[in-house]
């Protein structure tokens, strides 16, 4: 029998279901997020690129959105909601009751910042934590990268040389560093920043070390409890601006950007269930009843009025192509749009080109609300209509798909709009 | 089982994974200590290279606890610590398995040799010196949280107690902390169960295995589930009669371990039981959510905080005993977000281990400190005793603040 019933089931716990939830537990729906397991924040670098290339690289989301297709997830949810998600998000992020105080997230619709990554590219992102703000190469003249050889994941002068062919004067600084282990990775480094006075001995041996002009990027490990003071404790001990650059999986800011959003659920009186993978449903007409997920000895049903589904597309296997090459919706079994007809190539040649399939997706209304049932909206990547790893628009897309379903549920429930 | 079913349902699975390190980031030992190199790493990584009958190269997934948090957080749906369960299982085989793992993994042998005596017992067990000695002899940690024998079963007072007839009938499986150490807990429970019109029936019963079996002592985890499953089956005539439980690692051990980590979903018997076990959390936010839990509450004006373990974790149902303890007026629960105590059952017992264990627990205990809690409610037993030994405040099972709304306490 194990049955619960709530008003909405969120099923996907990365940016767009968290938002999703988070947003309806605020309007006063008794929501349930589940997921199979913890989802992409952990994997992404923590910022919220709202759209970097469209196709050339944008300089101003706000003007870039209004030109988008049609059938682009930010064409259906709109301007005005993209702006209202990004101004929660910012206020959630930075509230002083939320997950981390002090760490803001930084930046707008109006200007993209310029930042690089492990590689020494510079992507440009639209939303950034208070960590990465230095490194916005639009202000920058010179800058030095700062490397570990325990971190394997981070290699300083690989980032630096493209750094440097990008026309920025880089140096780099190596630092030897012992953990008591040999293999570390981001976390590891992270967890050790935490502590005050690890990381005043890390700058006490870095300071003497740095001789070129500008700020200091290190790889995003400035800790897990309490980085904006991580942030600030560095940047007075080194006397210099101090910013993170994403490294390799697990990402630290991506881990503090699940727990900003699970914090704001929890806090709005949502609930979260990880290992909740949904393994059937029903449907009562054209209405979705109830999903079943693997549970502990036997499934568990849980029954809702309305459905966010923001499962993460083909990147989570939520959306499969089979050896038939049939594409199917594995969560709902809902329709999908965007597949290329039969005999028509799927895929091209070239890995870096767009893929015929890549827009694929869940079929939609103007309102997100799924194709052939009443009571599903989707959220995140398994909107169809964006190619996010090209134009940089993945978290962007997560954040204001899942805010704007969360309003198009919330009225659907009746509990009016969200305050 | 079938070798396809086991390829399949679980070391298969390592084929899932697409090292995201998800896992990495949720396990609390591998950042604790350095011992363990992580879930990825010891799981689907070496599984690769783990021969079956080669002698194992790398001992150090017998420093994994078990919890099963990175098989819960994993996104891919990969069995890590099943598979880790296994290979610890296969190690143990070819190194031996120490006497102390012998011992300490069988609570029915110790709890029916203690409760007889139990002010001897207890006092040996406080006793430094005989602790000291312990420890260098068996490797048993002389600081490690011990338990105190109540010196009455909890089996006795059901016999002698008649629980009223009711339409709704639950079997009782208390598990062995309950009988042995605190049998109150169990009264409670058959308290609250009736308080909300069900007539409880505790048939006999035995240790369900999970220490055996987070040692490696397979064979004879798998006797002692078995009894045990064939104990409740027994009673499960009735299609609506369901199992409930109050000891989180234990009715998980009859829901899912025994089955994936002992190879026996083919076992009739025990996946009967496995449907119709509930925790008791569980099943109670479920009667609350069909309007049948009795709202009675008195108001508890306190400040406790929730510890919800791993091994509840593991049962994927989220955290039934926070939205219950919500239920009661003026308590104000403050949910702790450290994941781990670091007890895990036995693992932080071992001498060993213990420093290991402490230091996961840390967060914990410091986050328990600093909410101003006056006592910590948390499902699983061996927890309980390892955030008292952490933080020096009582631990109790949720249940006891359902009881004590309910106005029990005073008959």
């Amino acid at each position: 029998m194990r049955r619960r019933d709530h008003d909405v089931v969120v099923i996907g716990a990365g940016t767009a279901g968290m938002v999703a939830g988070a947003r309806l537990a605020e309007a006063g729906a008794d929501v349930c997020v589940i997921a199979k397991g913890v989802g992409s924040t952990h994997l992404a670098p923590g910022t919220i690129d709202v759209l970097g290339y469209a196709p050339g690289r944008v300089e101003s989301p706000a003007d870039a959105l209004t030109s988008l297709a049609a059938d682009h997830p930010y064409a259906l949810i709109g301007s005005a909601a993209v702006a209202d998600a990004v101004d929660w998000f910012t206020a959630t992020a930075t509230a002083a009751a939320g997950a981390f105080p002090g760490y803001a997230y930084v930046g707008s619709l109006e200007r993209n910042l310029l930042l690089p990554t492990a590689v020494g590219a510079l992507k440009p992102s639209a939303l950034v934590p208070e960590t990465f703000v230095a490194g916005d190469a639009r202000q920058l003249d010179g800058l030095t990268v700062v490397g570990t050889p325990l971190l394997r994941d981070f290699h300083a002068s690989l980032c630096a040389d493209n750094l440097r062919a990008a026309g920025l004067r880089t140096t780099t600084v190596s630092l030897e560093v012992e953990l008591d282990r040999v293999d570390a990775n981001a976390l590891g480094f992270a967890r050790r920043f935490d502590d005050p006075r690890w990381r005043a001995a890390f700058s006490a041996r870095l300071a003497p070390l740095l001789t070129g002009a500008g700020p200091v990027g290190l790889p995003a490990v400035l800790g897990l409890r309490d980085p904006h003071a991580v942030l600030t404790d560095l940047q007075a001990q080194l006397g210099r601006r101090v910013f993170e650059i994403p490294t390799l999986p697990p990402s630290v800011p991506g881990m503090r950007l699940f727990e900003i959003l699970h914090h704001a659920l929890r806090r709005a009186g949502g609930r979260l269930v990880i290992g909740a993978g949904v393994v059937s449903h029903r449907r009562e007409g054209d209405r979705v009843a109830e999903v079943q997920t693997a549970t502990a000895g036997s499934n568990t049903t849980y029954a809702a009025d309305a459905f966010v589904l923001a499962s993460g597309g083909f990147h989570s296997g939520a959306i499969t192509l089979d050896s038939h090459w049939q594409a199917h919706e594995q969560v709902l079994g809902l329709t999908l749009t965007g597949v290329p007809d039969a005999g028509a190539p799927r895929f091209v040649p070239s890995y870096f080109a767009e893929q015929p399939l890549s827009r694929a997706g869940v079929a939609v209304g103007p309102d997100l609300r799924a194709t052939g049932v009443s009571n599903v909206v989707v959220a995140g990547a398994s909107l169809p209509g964006s190619a996010s790893w090209r134009e940089a628009s993945g978290e962007g897309i997560a954040l204001a798909s899942g805010y704007r379903a969360a309003e198009v549920t919330a009225t659907a429930l009746g509990a009016g709009a969200i305050a | 089982m079938s070798d396809l079913f086991e390829i399949e349902l679980l070391r298969g699975t390592l084929d899932h994974c697409v090292k995201c390190t998800i896992c990495e980031t949720a396990c609390p030992v591998s950042n604790a200590s350095p011992l363990f190199p992580g879930p990825k790493y010891a799981g689907p990584q070496s599984e690769r290279y783990r021969v079956s009958d080669e002698a194992a190269v790398d001992a150090s997934v017998d420093y994994c606890s078990g919890c099963g948090i990175c098989s819960q957080v994993c996104p891919q749906g990969v069995k890590i610590a099943e598979i880790n369960a296994q290979a610890r299982h296969r190690l143990k085989r070819q190194r031996g398995i120490p006497l102390r793992d012998r011992i300490i993994t069988r609570p029915t042998w110790l709890g029916r040799a203690g409760t007889p005596v139990a002010p001897l017992a207890n006092w040996t067990l406080g006793f430094r010196p005989l602790r000291v000695l312990a420890e260098r002899t068996l490797g048993v940690h002389r600081d490690a949280p011990a338990p105190r024998f109540a010196g009455r079963r909890f089996s006795r007072w059901a016999r002698a107690h008649t629980s009223p007839a009711a339409p709704r009938k639950v079997i009782y499986f208390h598990g062995c902390g309950t009988e042995y150490y605190e049998p109150w807990e169990g009264e409670r429970v058959v308290a609250v169960l009736e308080h909300n019109g069900f007539e409880v029936v505790v048939p006999e019963q035995d240790c369900c295995g999970l220490p055996l079996q987070s040692s490696g002592l397979f064979e004879d985890a798998r006797r002692s589930v078995r009894r045990l499953a064939h104990s409740l089956a027994s009673q499960l005539a009735d299609e609506r009669t369901i199992i409930v439980g109050n000891a989180t690692s234990c009715t998980l051990m009859l829901k899912r371990e025994a089955r994936e980590i002992l190879g026996l979903e083919d076992d009739p018997e025990l996946r009967r039981v496995a449907e119709r076990t509930y925790d008791i959390c569980e099943l109670l936010l479920e009667l609350h959510q069909r309007g049948e839990l009795r709202t009675d509450f008195r108001p508890i004006p306190e400040r406790i905080a929730y510890h919800a373990p791993c091994q509840q974790q593991g049962h994927w149902i989220g955290k039934p005993a926070l939205e219950l303890l919500s239920l009661i007026p003026e308590l104000e629960v403050r949910e702790m977000h450290a994941r781990c105590c670091g007890i895990a059952g036995t693992y932080g017992l071992k001498a060993e281990k213990y420093e290991i264990a402490m230091a996961v627990g840390r967060s914990l205990f410091e986050q328990v400190e600093a909410s101003g809690a006056a006592e910590v409610a948390c499902d699983s037993e061996t927890c309980r005793w390892q955030i008292t030994h952490g933080t020096h405040l009582p631990s109790v099972h949720p249940i006891d603040y359902l009881y004590r709304a309910y106005g029990l306490d005073h008959g």
